[in-house]
């Protein structure tokens, strides 16, 4: 009788509360959401590489080479000389090497050119190894390995030619058409950049950038493939490599010998520190974001308790009413506490509702535009302690137009 | 005696030399039907929050069928009003935006009374007895004419079987066939029930249904002291 008397007494005030609903569900949505981008961001983030001990690439900072090496964001200040790789790899320090070529694009994913061993060493989350949906890796020179996302986005199977850009632009003028690419393999999602990754050989990339004009006068018209897949396609550079070392302990080690490396300037970092130091950076925008959701929060908050206040007032009838059949006056600061509750409930679950119908629209645009892989699990323990935290805040706010309400309940006129 | 008044005195908190009631004695017997005229602003609404336990006198003995509410608690005379005392008001005798039932069972529900079982059959028979149809019971009260929610007002007062039924101006805003219908079925309420009726109101037309007749001016004696 009570909860049915709170909720009537709601559902006749309609308009006004379903403002403050609005506007509460506003707030616990951008909370919520806050609180969900910034752990499934973070998560998404520490889980982009695992297992490599070193990233190198030339003279730069280490959040650059890591954006870029790892994230595919931002462009590369210089490319690492062939030669330096192999010297770099010579050393029995170096269980493998994975070299890394960037600079082109295929409809706006990045193209990198890379090894076979790739597909062997790299790994991402908790040590797991990249997979295939489907396919194998790449053998050929003009074989190509999509990433789950690129081949979802695209609608591109096995088998399928596609032509990669120079340039990173969705549109780039300069297709380099003479040399379409065969898709032979499909990773698995893994829910990091390389799911968005257009993976070819070293040898593919050499053979986009080549001289086509030059060589079709030298061998007197159209090129083959199979004339292309002849010649030797060794690389000059590539812009970095990630490092597995036999023993952990010599990381140090060999990041210094690397940093010191005499013949050409290079810069080696070691992943996870270089995560750590980039998701410290975001933290203070994270407070920032953590800060502002709040504030709103208690803006939603005060409005709702301005409301009851108001419904005070135009209740005092009702309330001497509820006085002379009996009710004492505490039994009025809990129905408006309850009434507050309740809106504060609703709220809850509209603001719960749009964020998960957001994140399920926006999810797409988020992991490709952004390389953010927002899961859709939104109750996480935090959010949850969240909400609770609402609750509470919730009758605390209430508690002015309660206070009113006991007040007007016990004065008996 | 029903109610027995004794030397009380109230006056506001916030103005405690400015007294507003004062009543020598006055008392009304068991079962007596008795009609109080007098001016809105003649401390009326003070006597009847007095006699409900609404306020608490500042002096003084309020005894109301048999029990001392100058001695009582805030609570425990809220639990008295409650299982003792039905009330109707000239008009918000309901709240407007529940049903009639739900009206009706909100008020049993501060008293201590009988189990649930029977509560809904005998609302609806009050509700019955009152003319009011069927399809009026789950409508929000305030959608009912003013005439049906005074005799819905009167199931109010009546579910929990009070001793004391207390009447301000219940029938001012009522025309004069609504306003017949309301005193007959009133006045047929109080004494099947066998009620003590105190009703108040300025218009003496009233007055032939009941067979005493007080003046609030000669109960409250506090313009002649002050």
């Amino acid at each position: 009788m009570f909860f049915r008397l709170a909720v009537k007494s709601l559902l006749n005030r309609k308009g006004s509360v379903m403002l403050t609903v609005l506007a509460m569900a506003v707030s616990i949505f951008v909370l919520l959401g806050v609180e969900h981008i910034r752990g499934q961001s973070k998560q998404s983030f520490n889980s982009t590489v695992s297992g490599v001990d070193l990233i190198v690439g030339a003279r730069t900072g280490s959040m650059n080479l890591l954006l870029y090496s790892v994230f595919r964001m931002g462009s590369p200040t210089n490319n690492i000389d062939w030669q330096t790789y192999q010297n770099i790899s010579a050393n029995p320090k170096v269980a493998w090497v994975i070299p890394i070529s960037l600079g082109d694009s295929h409809k706006g994913f990045r193209v990198m050119g890379t090894t076979t061993d790739y597909f062997t060493y790299f790994s991402y989350g908790n040590k797991r190894q990249l997979n295939f949906s489907q396919g194998k890796p790449f053998e050929q020179v003009f074989d190509v390995v999509l990433g789950a996302q690129v081949a979802k986005k695209l609608n591109y199977t096995l088998g399928e030619n596609i032509i990669l850009a120079h340039g990173l632009g969705k549109t780039s003028f300069s297709t380099h058409d003479q040399s379409p690419f065969k898709v032979v393999g499909i990773l698995g999602p893994t829910g990091t950049p390389v799911d968005q990754t257009v993976h070819v050989s070293l040898q593919g990339i050499e053979a986009v950038h080549m001289d086509w004009q030059q060589i079709a006068n030298m061998s007197g018209g159209a090129v083959s493939h199979k004339q292309i897949q002849a010649l030797e396609l060794e690389p000059k550079n590539i812009t970095a490599f990630m490092l597995g070392l036999t023993s952990r302990m010599a990381t140090f080690r060999v990041q210094r010998d690397i940093n010191n490396y005499s013949n050409e300037p290079l810069t080696a970092i070691l992943p996870g520190v270089a995560l750590a130091e980039l998701w410290q950076m975001m933290g203070l925008l994270e407070n920032i974001l953590r800060l502002i959701s709040g504030l709103i929060l208690v803006a939603a908050l005060l409005g709702l308790s301005a409301m009851m206040l108001a419904s005070i007032r135009e209740r005092e009838h009702e309330i001497h009413l509820l006085r002379v059949i009996g009710a004492p006056p505490w039994f009025l600061f809990l129905l408006v506490e309850l009434e507050a509750l309740l809106v504060s409930f609703v709220s809850m679950l509209v603001g719960i509702t749009g964020l998960y119908l957001s994140l399920l629209i926006a999810g797409d645009v988020l992991s490709t535009d952004f390389g953010l892989h927002i899961g859709l699990h939104i109750l996480s323990f935090n959010n949850l302690l969240f909400l609770l935290l609402v609750a509470g805040s919730t009758l605390i706010a209430a508690a002015i137009p309660s206070f009113t309400a006991y007040k007007s309940a016990s004065r008996g006129r | 005696m029903a109610i027995q008044l004794n030397d009380v005195r109230f006056a506001y908190p916030e103005a405690p030399n400015d007294c507003v009631l004062n009543i020598k004695s006055w008392s009304v017997s068991d079962q007596e039907h008795v009609f109080v005229h007098g001016p809105s602003g003649g401390g009326k609404s003070t006597l009847l929050n007095l006699l409900s336990g609404m306020l608490d006198a500042s002096d003084g003995e309020v005894n109301v069928l048999g029990q001392r509410l100058d001695s009582m608690g805030a609570r425990q005379r809220d639990r008295f009003r409650a299982n003792h005392i039905g009330y109707i008001f000239q008009q918000f005798n309901l709240v407007p935006y529940i049903d009639a039932i739900d009206n009706i069972q909100l008020a049993h529900q501060f008293s201590n009374q009988q189990p649930q079982s029977s509560l809904f059959d005998e609302i609806k028979s009050l509700l019955s007895t009152f003319h009011i149809p069927q399809s009026e019971w789950h409508k929000p009260v305030g959608k009912l004419s003013i005439g049906q929610q005074q005799r819905i007002a009167i199931a109010r007062a009546m579910i929990n079987k009070p001793e004391l039924l207390i009447a301000d101006e219940p029938t001012s805003s009522l025309d004069n066939n609504n306003r017949d219908n309301f005193m007959s079925e009133l006045m047929a309420m109080a004494s099947e029930h066998r009620v003590t009726l105190l009703f108040v109101s300025h218009d003496m037309s009233l007055a032939n249904y009941f067979g005493r007749t007080d003046a609030l001016s000669e109960i409250n004696t506090v313009g002649e002291h002050n």
